[in-house]
């Protein structure tokens, strides 16, 4: 077969495609191997159903240094029913879990707010676990600017 | 690094039974163990790797912290009062130092 000057072309420019974009391809696909391996260590196996927890991030964050976040899980917050805690996980972090938080009845609200580091653009994860044992999560895609992370 | 110095903000008095608001910030570079110095070498971790709150003693929030907190931890969270007491706050360093603070509220 003759391959002719643009085929040629065509084909390095494939390959270098592939070489470019492969290992990071790859790398992206092992820390959300990492997130989803700690969420279920968190919920224990279970797979988490949708609603009740509400995670509010911003859409673009211009700094990945302090991205403010804020959750909330609504439930009674009584003894017989309140939310445990509630895990926040960063699938492109280095790392991928962020803060746990741990709620009693004595809370009054499943609420939160902190601010955290995002390397690069991501989804952000909130997982809830409830007292009766059932497990609630949210997912937010947060573009990032510049990242946070090492430097 | 300056010592932590923690700064809190809780109502100074509340109605029994009313969900309070409070928001803790700390001073800390909560240094991530990802970032490297000039010689290439790596920073060793040091943040604040666990947060807690009580009131009269019976734990109301906690929180363990990994390096993806931003520095200068700020935590914001509610509360519910049916007493007048004392809230206590305590930040657990990675190098085994406990930064605490105390605060105390009215209930009317």
């Amino acid at each position: 077969m003759q391959v002719t000057r643009r085929q040629a072309l065509g084909l390095s420019a494939g390959a270098m495609a592939v070489a470019a974009f492969g290992p990071g391809l790859q790398a992206a696909r092992a820390d959300e191997a990492a997130a989803e391996k700690s969420l279920m260590e968190f919920t224990g196996g279970k797979t988490p159903q949708t609603g009740k927890i509400t995670l509010n991030a911003p859409e673009i964050a211009e700094n990945g240094n302090t991205v403010p976040i804020s959750v909330s899980v609504d439930s009674e917050m009584t003894e017989a029913s309140y939310v445990e805690s509630v895990t926040l996980l960063a699938d492109g972090n280095p790392n991928p879990a962020v803060a746990t938080f741990h709620f009693t009845p004595m809370s009054g609200e499943a609420s939160a707010t902190t601010r955290m580091r995002l390397a690069k653009t991501q989804n952000v994860v909130a997982v809830a676990k409830l007292s009766d044992g059932s497990v609630f999560m949210d997912k937010k895609l947060v573009k990032v600017t510049i990242g946070g992370c090492g430097g | 690094m300056a010592t932590p110095k923690p700064r809190v903000k809780v109502p100074k008095s509340a109605a029994a039974g009313e969900v309070i608001t409070i928001k803790t910030l700390i001073n800390h570079s909560m240094e991530s163990g990802q970032r490297k110095d000039k010689e290439g070498k790596v920073i060793p971790r040091q943040i604040i790797n666990k947060f807690t709150c009580a009131f009269n003693g019976t734990p109301v929030f906690a929180c363990d912290i990994d390096p993806a907190i931003s520095a200068n931890p700020y935590f914001e969270f509610s509360a519910k009062v049916t007493e007048s007491g004392t809230f206590q706050f305590a930040w657990v360093d990675d190098n085994g130092d406990t930064y605490t603070h105390e605060q105390s509220i009215e209930v009317k």
